[in-house]
Protein backbone atom coordinates (compact mmCIF):
# COMPACT_ATOMS: atom_id res chain seq x y z
CA UNK A 1 0.00 0.00 0.00
CA UNK A 2 1.36 3.44 -0.90
CA UNK A 3 2.51 5.27 2.25
CA UNK A 4 0.42 8.28 3.25
CA UNK A 5 3.60 10.33 3.61
CA UNK A 6 6.54 9.63 1.27
CA UNK A 7 9.86 8.70 2.85
CA UNK A 8 11.58 12.00 2.11
CA UNK A 9 8.68 13.91 3.72
CA UNK A 10 8.87 11.81 6.87
CA UNK A 11 12.64 12.13 7.26
CA UNK A 12 12.75 15.88 6.60
CA UNK A 13 9.69 16.47 8.78
CA UNK A 14 11.31 15.01 11.89
CA UNK A 15 14.72 16.54 11.21
CA UNK A 16 13.06 19.93 10.82
CA UNK A 17 10.99 19.40 13.96
CA UNK A 18 14.18 18.59 15.89
CA UNK A 19 16.05 21.57 14.45
CA UNK A 20 13.09 23.89 15.14
CA UNK A 21 12.89 22.75 18.76
CA UNK A 22 16.62 23.43 19.22
CA UNK A 23 16.35 26.80 17.45
CA UNK A 24 13.35 27.83 19.55
CA UNK A 25 14.81 26.88 22.94
CA UNK A 26 18.20 28.44 22.20
CA UNK A 27 16.54 31.46 20.58
CA UNK A 28 14.49 32.13 23.72
CA UNK A 29 17.70 31.81 25.73
CA UNK A 30 19.45 34.40 23.57
CA UNK A 31 16.48 36.79 23.83
CA UNK A 32 16.83 36.69 27.61
CA UNK A 33 20.18 38.47 27.36
CA UNK A 34 18.36 41.51 25.98
CA UNK A 35 14.55 41.18 26.13
CA UNK A 36 13.95 44.53 24.41
CA UNK A 37 13.13 45.01 20.74
CA UNK A 38 13.80 48.05 18.58
CA UNK A 39 13.17 49.19 15.05
CA UNK A 40 15.61 50.66 12.52
CA UNK A 41 19.39 50.22 12.58
CA UNK A 42 20.51 50.67 16.21
CA UNK A 43 19.11 49.90 19.64
CA UNK A 44 20.47 49.57 23.18
CA UNK A 45 19.41 50.26 26.78
CA UNK A 46 20.04 53.98 26.24
CA UNK A 47 17.39 54.09 23.52
CA UNK A 48 13.61 53.69 23.75
CA UNK A 49 12.55 50.21 22.63
CA UNK A 50 9.61 49.38 20.41
CA UNK A 51 8.52 46.93 23.09
CA UNK A 52 9.97 45.09 26.07
CA UNK A 53 9.22 41.51 27.11
CA UNK A 54 8.08 41.28 30.73
CA UNK A 55 10.74 38.68 31.59
CA UNK A 56 13.97 38.70 33.58
CA UNK A 57 17.22 39.20 31.69
CA UNK A 58 20.47 37.26 31.92
CA UNK A 59 22.55 40.43 31.90
CA UNK A 60 22.75 43.06 34.64
CA UNK A 61 22.96 45.79 32.04
CA UNK A 62 19.27 45.38 31.12
CA UNK A 63 17.06 46.69 33.93
CA UNK A 64 13.97 44.47 34.17
CA UNK A 65 12.99 44.72 37.81
CA UNK A 66 13.58 40.98 38.17
CA UNK A 67 16.62 39.07 39.41
CA UNK A 68 19.37 38.45 36.87
CA UNK A 69 19.25 34.98 35.29
CA UNK A 70 22.39 32.89 34.70
CA UNK A 71 24.02 33.59 31.35
CA UNK A 72 23.62 30.70 28.89
CA UNK A 73 24.39 32.54 25.68
CA UNK A 74 27.59 30.71 24.79
CA UNK A 75 26.33 27.20 24.11
CA UNK A 76 22.89 28.56 23.12
CA UNK A 77 24.33 30.54 20.24
CA UNK A 78 26.55 27.66 19.10
CA UNK A 79 23.64 25.20 19.15
CA UNK A 80 21.39 27.78 17.48
CA UNK A 81 23.68 28.08 14.47
CA UNK A 82 24.32 24.33 14.29
CA UNK A 83 20.54 23.74 14.22
CA UNK A 84 20.22 26.52 11.63
CA UNK A 85 22.63 24.70 9.32
CA UNK A 86 20.65 21.47 9.88
CA UNK A 87 17.34 23.13 9.05
CA UNK A 88 18.77 24.76 5.92
CA UNK A 89 20.29 21.50 4.65
CA UNK A 90 17.08 19.61 5.43
CA UNK A 91 14.91 22.30 3.86
CA UNK A 92 16.97 22.33 0.67
CA UNK A 93 16.79 18.52 0.45
CA UNK A 94 13.02 18.62 1.00
CA UNK A 95 12.45 21.29 -1.65
CA UNK A 96 14.78 19.64 -4.19
CA UNK A 97 13.42 16.12 -3.77
CA UNK A 98 9.88 17.45 -3.55
CA UNK A 99 10.32 19.33 -6.81
CA UNK A 100 11.75 16.24 -8.51
CA UNK A 101 8.90 14.06 -7.26
CA UNK A 102 6.23 16.65 -8.09
CA UNK A 103 5.27 16.66 -4.42
CA UNK A 104 4.27 20.33 -4.27
CA UNK A 105 2.08 20.40 -7.36
CA UNK A 106 0.28 17.19 -6.49
CA UNK A 107 -0.05 17.39 -2.74
CA UNK A 108 0.49 20.93 -1.50
CA UNK A 109 -0.97 23.28 -4.08
CA UNK A 110 -4.74 23.42 -3.45
CA UNK A 111 -6.83 21.23 -5.79
CA UNK A 112 -8.58 23.20 -8.53
CA UNK A 113 -11.95 22.66 -6.86
CA UNK A 114 -10.61 24.37 -3.72
CA UNK A 115 -9.16 27.45 -5.34
CA UNK A 116 -11.99 29.76 -4.36
CA UNK A 117 -12.93 31.82 -1.33
CA UNK A 118 -16.12 29.78 -0.87
CA UNK A 119 -14.12 26.54 -0.70
CA UNK A 120 -11.75 28.03 1.87
CA UNK A 121 -14.67 29.43 3.89
CA UNK A 122 -16.35 26.03 3.82
CA UNK A 123 -13.19 24.37 5.10
CA UNK A 124 -12.86 26.90 7.94
CA UNK A 125 -16.49 26.33 8.96
CA UNK A 126 -15.96 22.58 8.72
CA UNK A 127 -12.90 22.81 10.97
CA UNK A 128 -14.70 24.90 13.54
CA UNK A 129 -17.88 22.81 13.70
CA UNK A 130 -17.37 19.29 12.40
CA UNK A 131 -14.50 17.84 14.42
CA UNK A 132 -12.73 14.72 13.12
CA UNK A 133 -15.57 13.87 10.73
CA UNK A 134 -14.99 17.06 8.74
CA UNK A 135 -11.33 16.39 8.11
CA UNK A 136 -11.87 14.33 4.99
CA UNK A 137 -9.43 11.93 3.34
CA UNK A 138 -6.48 11.16 5.65
CA UNK A 139 -4.31 10.50 2.60
CA UNK A 140 -4.73 14.02 1.22
CA UNK A 141 -4.15 17.40 2.86
CA UNK A 142 -7.27 19.63 2.99
CA UNK A 143 -7.12 23.13 1.54
CA UNK A 144 -6.34 24.88 4.86
CA UNK A 145 -3.52 22.42 5.53
CA UNK A 146 -2.13 22.98 2.06
CA UNK A 147 -2.16 26.75 2.39
CA UNK A 148 -0.67 26.62 5.89
CA UNK A 149 2.15 24.27 4.88
CA UNK A 150 2.94 26.29 1.76
CA UNK A 151 3.16 29.48 3.84
CA UNK A 152 5.37 27.79 6.45
CA UNK A 153 7.72 26.18 3.89
CA UNK A 154 7.96 28.96 1.33
CA UNK A 155 7.32 32.14 3.32
CA UNK A 156 7.94 31.80 7.07
CA UNK A 157 11.04 29.57 7.07
CA UNK A 158 12.79 31.58 4.32
CA UNK A 159 11.96 34.80 6.22
CA UNK A 160 13.51 33.32 9.37
CA UNK A 161 16.68 32.54 7.44
CA UNK A 162 16.74 35.99 5.81
CA UNK A 163 16.16 37.93 9.05
CA UNK A 164 18.70 35.72 10.81
CA UNK A 165 21.42 36.26 8.21
CA UNK A 166 20.61 39.99 8.19
CA UNK A 167 21.90 40.12 11.78
CA UNK A 168 25.26 38.65 10.78
CA UNK A 169 27.88 41.35 10.16
CA UNK A 170 29.83 38.94 7.94
CA UNK A 171 26.77 38.28 5.77
CA UNK A 172 25.62 41.88 5.52
CA UNK A 173 29.17 42.77 4.47
CA UNK A 174 28.71 40.50 1.44
CA UNK A 175 25.06 41.43 0.85
CA UNK A 176 24.16 44.73 2.55
CA UNK A 177 20.81 44.89 0.78
CA UNK A 178 19.65 41.92 2.88
CA UNK A 179 19.45 44.14 5.95
CA UNK A 180 18.72 47.44 4.17
CA UNK A 181 15.52 45.99 2.70
CA UNK A 182 14.31 45.08 6.19
CA UNK A 183 14.91 48.58 7.55
CA UNK A 184 18.10 47.95 9.48
CA UNK A 185 19.71 45.54 11.91
CA UNK A 186 17.24 46.04 14.75
CA UNK A 187 14.28 45.72 12.38
CA UNK A 188 15.73 42.37 11.24
CA UNK A 189 15.99 41.30 14.87
CA UNK A 190 12.44 42.30 15.70
CA UNK A 191 11.08 40.60 12.58
CA UNK A 192 13.05 37.46 13.44
CA UNK A 193 11.21 37.43 16.79
CA UNK A 194 7.76 38.20 15.35
CA UNK A 195 8.01 35.47 12.69
CA UNK A 196 9.11 33.04 15.40
CA UNK A 197 5.79 33.85 17.05
CA UNK A 198 3.95 33.04 13.82
CA UNK A 199 5.77 29.70 13.56
CA UNK A 200 4.95 28.88 17.18
CA UNK A 201 1.28 29.66 16.48
CA UNK A 202 1.45 27.29 13.51
CA UNK A 203 2.97 24.52 15.67
CA UNK A 204 0.29 25.01 18.33
CA UNK A 205 -2.53 24.73 15.78
CA UNK A 206 -0.73 21.80 14.11
CA UNK A 207 -0.59 19.87 17.39
CA UNK A 208 -4.25 20.61 18.22
CA UNK A 209 -5.34 19.44 14.77
CA UNK A 210 -3.36 16.23 15.19
CA UNK A 211 -4.98 15.63 18.56
CA UNK A 212 -8.45 16.08 17.05
CA UNK A 213 -7.66 13.79 14.13
CA UNK A 214 -6.13 11.09 16.34
CA UNK A 215 -2.61 11.88 17.58
CA UNK A 216 -1.15 8.37 17.70
CA UNK A 217 -2.47 7.36 14.29
CA UNK A 218 -1.28 10.56 12.59
CA UNK A 219 2.16 10.42 14.21
CA UNK A 220 2.55 6.79 13.24
CA UNK A 221 1.68 7.72 9.67
CA UNK A 222 4.44 10.35 9.73
CA UNK A 223 6.95 7.81 11.07
CA UNK A 224 6.18 4.62 9.14
CA UNK A 225 3.99 5.99 6.38
CA UNK A 226 1.10 3.70 7.39
CA UNK A 227 -1.63 4.77 9.83
CA UNK A 228 -2.04 1.28 11.31
CA UNK A 229 0.73 -0.93 12.61
CA UNK A 230 1.17 -3.71 10.06
CA UNK A 231 0.03 -7.10 11.28
CA UNK B 1 31.97 -14.50 6.60
CA UNK B 2 29.96 -11.27 6.69
CA UNK B 3 28.99 -10.04 3.23
CA UNK B 4 29.60 -6.35 2.53
CA UNK B 5 26.14 -4.86 2.48
CA UNK B 6 25.20 -1.83 0.40
CA UNK B 7 24.32 -0.01 3.60
CA UNK B 8 27.72 -0.59 5.16
CA UNK B 9 29.46 0.53 1.94
CA UNK B 10 27.37 3.70 1.95
CA UNK B 11 28.09 4.38 5.63
CA UNK B 12 31.79 3.74 5.10
CA UNK B 13 31.77 6.00 2.07
CA UNK B 14 30.15 8.84 4.01
CA UNK B 15 32.73 8.57 6.80
CA UNK B 16 35.61 8.47 4.30
CA UNK B 17 34.19 11.44 2.40
CA UNK B 18 33.82 13.35 5.66
CA UNK B 19 37.44 12.68 6.61
CA UNK B 20 38.66 13.68 3.15
CA UNK B 21 36.59 16.88 3.15
CA UNK B 22 37.95 17.83 6.57
CA UNK B 23 41.55 17.28 5.43
CA UNK B 24 40.98 19.38 2.32
CA UNK B 25 39.19 21.99 4.42
CA UNK B 26 42.14 22.32 6.74
CA UNK B 27 44.56 22.76 3.84
CA UNK B 28 42.36 25.50 2.37
CA UNK B 29 42.09 27.36 5.71
CA UNK B 30 38.39 26.64 6.06
CA UNK B 31 38.52 25.03 9.50
CA UNK B 32 38.54 27.33 12.55
CA UNK B 33 40.84 26.60 15.52
CA UNK B 34 37.86 25.83 17.76
CA UNK B 35 36.55 23.00 15.54
CA UNK B 36 36.20 20.48 18.37
CA UNK B 37 33.42 19.24 20.61
CA UNK B 38 29.69 19.24 19.87
CA UNK B 39 29.64 22.59 18.03
CA UNK B 40 32.48 21.77 15.63
CA UNK B 41 30.30 21.11 12.56
CA UNK B 42 28.32 24.33 12.93
CA UNK B 43 31.28 26.60 13.62
CA UNK B 44 33.23 25.01 10.74
CA UNK B 45 30.38 25.43 8.24
CA UNK B 46 29.96 29.07 9.25
CA UNK B 47 33.68 29.89 9.08
CA UNK B 48 34.12 27.98 5.78
CA UNK B 49 31.22 29.92 4.26
CA UNK B 50 32.94 33.17 5.23
CA UNK B 51 36.32 32.03 3.87
CA UNK B 52 34.78 30.90 0.59
CA UNK B 53 32.34 33.74 -0.07
CA UNK B 54 33.08 36.68 2.20
CA UNK B 55 36.81 36.93 2.76
CA UNK B 56 37.21 40.36 1.18
CA UNK B 57 33.78 41.82 1.84
CA UNK B 58 33.53 45.20 3.58
CA UNK B 59 31.43 45.81 6.67
CA UNK B 60 28.69 48.39 6.20
CA UNK B 61 29.83 51.97 6.74
CA UNK B 62 27.28 54.65 7.55
CA UNK B 63 26.99 58.41 7.03
CA UNK B 64 28.19 60.49 9.99
CA UNK B 65 24.58 61.57 10.55
CA UNK B 66 23.86 58.05 11.79
CA UNK B 67 26.42 58.13 14.60
CA UNK B 68 24.50 57.18 17.76
CA UNK B 69 24.03 60.01 20.23
CA UNK B 70 23.73 57.36 22.94
CA UNK B 71 26.23 54.53 22.51
CA UNK B 72 26.45 51.85 25.18
CA UNK B 73 29.43 50.21 26.79
CA UNK B 74 29.28 46.95 28.71
CA UNK B 75 30.88 47.11 32.13
CA UNK B 76 34.23 45.36 32.23
CA UNK B 77 36.37 44.04 35.06
CA UNK B 78 37.85 46.77 37.29
CA UNK B 79 41.16 48.05 35.93
CA UNK B 80 44.46 46.60 37.13
CA UNK B 81 46.98 48.62 39.12
CA UNK B 82 49.13 48.81 36.01
CA UNK B 83 46.24 50.21 33.96
CA UNK B 84 45.48 52.82 36.60
CA UNK B 85 49.13 53.88 36.55
CA UNK B 86 49.00 54.31 32.75
CA UNK B 87 45.77 56.27 33.09
CA UNK B 88 47.35 58.57 35.68
CA UNK B 89 50.17 59.21 33.18
CA UNK B 90 47.60 60.09 30.47
CA UNK B 91 48.56 56.86 28.72
CA UNK B 92 51.93 58.34 27.66
CA UNK B 93 53.43 55.12 29.07
CA UNK B 94 51.11 52.80 27.11
CA UNK B 95 52.92 50.48 24.68
CA UNK B 96 51.65 48.14 21.99
CA UNK B 97 54.10 45.22 21.84
CA UNK B 98 54.27 43.32 18.51
CA UNK B 99 56.03 39.94 18.39
CA UNK B 100 56.10 36.70 16.41
CA UNK B 101 56.38 36.01 12.68
CA UNK B 102 57.60 39.55 11.87
CA UNK B 103 60.99 40.79 10.69
CA UNK B 104 61.05 43.74 13.12
CA UNK B 105 59.34 43.03 16.45
CA UNK B 106 58.89 46.33 18.28
CA UNK B 107 56.79 48.45 20.59
CA UNK B 108 54.62 51.40 19.63
CA UNK B 109 53.48 54.24 21.83
CA UNK B 110 50.14 55.90 21.14
CA UNK B 111 52.04 58.83 19.65
CA UNK B 112 53.86 56.41 17.31
CA UNK B 113 50.52 54.97 16.18
CA UNK B 114 48.93 58.39 15.66
CA UNK B 115 51.87 59.38 13.45
CA UNK B 116 51.25 56.45 11.11
CA UNK B 117 48.45 56.07 8.57
CA UNK B 118 45.11 57.24 10.01
CA UNK B 119 41.72 55.84 9.10
CA UNK B 120 38.27 56.93 10.24
CA UNK B 121 35.26 54.73 9.68
CA UNK B 122 31.63 54.93 10.80
CA UNK B 123 30.67 51.35 11.65
CA UNK B 124 28.24 49.55 13.92
CA UNK B 125 29.09 47.66 17.08
CA UNK B 126 26.74 44.68 17.27
CA UNK B 127 26.86 42.80 20.55
CA UNK B 128 25.97 39.12 20.70
CA UNK B 129 23.36 40.10 23.28
CA UNK B 130 21.40 41.78 20.48
CA UNK B 131 21.97 45.51 21.01
CA UNK B 132 23.96 47.80 18.75
CA UNK B 133 25.14 51.36 18.15
CA UNK B 134 27.05 53.27 15.48
CA UNK B 135 30.15 55.35 16.12
CA UNK B 136 32.98 56.96 14.21
CA UNK B 137 36.15 55.05 14.99
CA UNK B 138 39.53 56.59 14.28
CA UNK B 139 42.82 54.76 14.47
CA UNK B 140 45.72 53.06 12.76
CA UNK B 141 44.85 50.26 10.36
CA UNK B 142 46.25 47.07 11.86
CA UNK B 143 47.63 46.28 8.40
CA UNK B 144 49.82 49.41 8.65
CA UNK B 145 51.14 48.33 12.04
CA UNK B 146 51.92 44.85 10.75
CA UNK B 147 53.56 46.13 7.57
CA UNK B 148 55.77 48.40 9.70
CA UNK B 149 56.91 45.26 11.54
CA UNK B 150 57.34 43.23 8.33
CA UNK B 151 54.81 40.38 8.47
CA UNK B 152 56.28 37.08 7.25
CA UNK B 153 54.41 34.90 4.73
CA UNK B 154 54.20 32.14 7.38
CA UNK B 155 51.73 34.27 9.37
CA UNK B 156 48.27 32.69 9.70
CA UNK B 157 46.79 34.30 12.83
CA UNK B 158 47.00 37.54 14.73
CA UNK B 159 46.61 37.12 18.49
CA UNK B 160 45.80 40.10 20.69
CA UNK B 161 45.83 40.59 24.46
CA UNK B 162 44.07 43.09 26.66
CA UNK B 163 45.73 44.63 29.70
CA UNK B 164 43.02 42.68 31.53
CA UNK B 165 45.04 39.46 31.91
CA UNK B 166 42.24 36.96 31.10
CA UNK B 167 40.99 38.72 28.01
CA UNK B 168 42.59 37.70 24.74
CA UNK B 169 41.42 36.57 21.33
CA UNK B 170 42.64 36.09 17.75
CA UNK B 171 41.66 36.57 14.13
CA UNK B 172 43.00 35.02 10.94
CA UNK B 173 45.67 36.98 9.10
CA UNK B 174 43.28 38.01 6.28
CA UNK B 175 41.00 39.61 8.86
CA UNK B 176 44.02 41.28 10.48
CA UNK B 177 45.15 42.76 7.16
CA UNK B 178 41.63 43.81 6.16
CA UNK B 179 41.43 47.59 5.64
CA UNK B 180 38.66 48.00 8.23
CA UNK B 181 40.48 46.23 11.06
CA UNK B 182 41.56 49.17 13.16
CA UNK B 183 43.82 49.76 16.17
CA UNK B 184 41.41 52.39 17.43
CA UNK B 185 42.45 55.35 19.58
CA UNK B 186 39.72 57.85 18.70
CA UNK B 187 35.91 57.78 18.92
CA UNK B 188 33.45 60.38 17.62
CA UNK B 189 36.16 63.01 17.15
CA UNK B 190 37.75 62.70 20.59
CA UNK B 191 40.16 60.30 22.33
CA UNK B 192 38.68 56.83 22.77
CA UNK B 193 37.09 56.91 26.24
CA UNK B 194 38.15 54.21 28.70
CA UNK B 195 34.67 52.62 28.98
CA UNK B 196 34.70 52.12 25.21
CA UNK B 197 38.18 50.59 25.22
CA UNK B 198 40.55 53.51 25.55
CA UNK B 199 43.42 54.08 25.12
CA UNK B 200 43.57 51.35 22.43
CA UNK B 201 40.98 48.94 21.16
CA UNK B 202 41.03 46.56 18.22
CA UNK B 203 37.93 47.04 16.09
CA UNK B 204 36.86 44.10 13.88
CA UNK B 205 33.63 45.40 12.31
CA UNK B 206 32.93 42.29 10.21
CA UNK B 207 32.42 40.26 13.37
CA UNK B 208 30.36 40.70 16.52
CA UNK B 209 31.51 43.01 19.29
CA UNK B 210 33.19 40.45 21.50
CA UNK B 211 36.08 40.16 19.03
CA UNK B 212 36.76 43.91 19.40
CA UNK B 213 38.73 43.54 22.61
CA UNK B 214 39.49 46.64 24.70
CA UNK B 215 42.78 47.90 26.19
CA UNK B 216 45.11 46.14 23.71
CA UNK B 217 48.77 46.14 24.70
CA UNK B 218 50.18 43.06 22.99
CA UNK B 219 50.01 41.48 19.53
CA UNK B 220 51.45 38.16 18.37
CA UNK B 221 51.72 37.19 14.71
CA UNK B 222 51.78 33.39 14.50
CA UNK B 223 51.28 30.39 12.25
CA UNK B 224 49.30 28.44 14.84
CA UNK B 225 47.20 29.14 17.92
CA UNK B 226 47.33 25.51 19.05
CA UNK B 227 49.87 26.23 21.77
CA UNK B 228 47.99 29.13 23.36
CA UNK B 229 45.47 28.55 26.13
CA UNK B 230 43.24 25.61 25.21
CA UNK B 231 44.27 25.87 21.57
CA UNK B 232 40.97 27.30 20.34
CA UNK B 233 42.35 30.77 19.57
CA UNK B 234 40.91 32.62 22.52
CA UNK B 235 39.08 32.46 25.81
CA UNK B 236 35.67 32.06 24.11
CA UNK B 237 35.42 28.30 23.68
CA UNK B 238 35.38 27.63 27.40
CA UNK B 239 32.12 29.62 27.63
CA UNK B 240 30.67 28.06 24.50
CA UNK B 241 31.13 31.06 22.20
CA UNK B 242 32.64 30.43 18.78
CA UNK B 243 36.05 31.80 17.75
CA UNK B 244 34.65 33.08 14.48
CA UNK B 245 31.98 35.67 15.28
CA UNK B 246 30.74 36.61 11.81
CA UNK B 247 27.22 35.67 12.92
Amino acid sequence: MRPIHPGFVRVTHWLTALAFLALLVTGVEVILSHPRFYWGEVGNVNLAPLFTLPVPASRESVPTGYAVLPDQNGWSRSLHFLAAWLSIATGLAYVFIGWRKRHFGERLVPASADRSWSAIRASIVGHLTGGAAALGDPASYNVLQRLAYLVVVFVLFPLMIWTGLAMAPAFTAVMPISVELLGGRQSARTLHFVITGALCAFVAVHLVMLAIAGFRVRVRAMVTGAPEASR
Amino acid sequence: MNPITRRSLLAGGVVAAGAALTAVGRRLGLVPPDARGPWAAGSTLTYAAHRLFGRHATAREFPKSMVSAKPFANTVAPPTEAFLAHQAANFLTWRLDVQGHVDRPQQFSLADLRAMEVRSQVTEVACEEGWSYIAEWTGTPLAAVLRACGVRPTAKYLVYWSSDPNWWDSIDIDEAMHPQTLMTWGMNGADLPVPFGGPLRIRVPRQLGYKSVKYIDRLLVTDSVAGLGDGTGGANYASGYSWYAGI
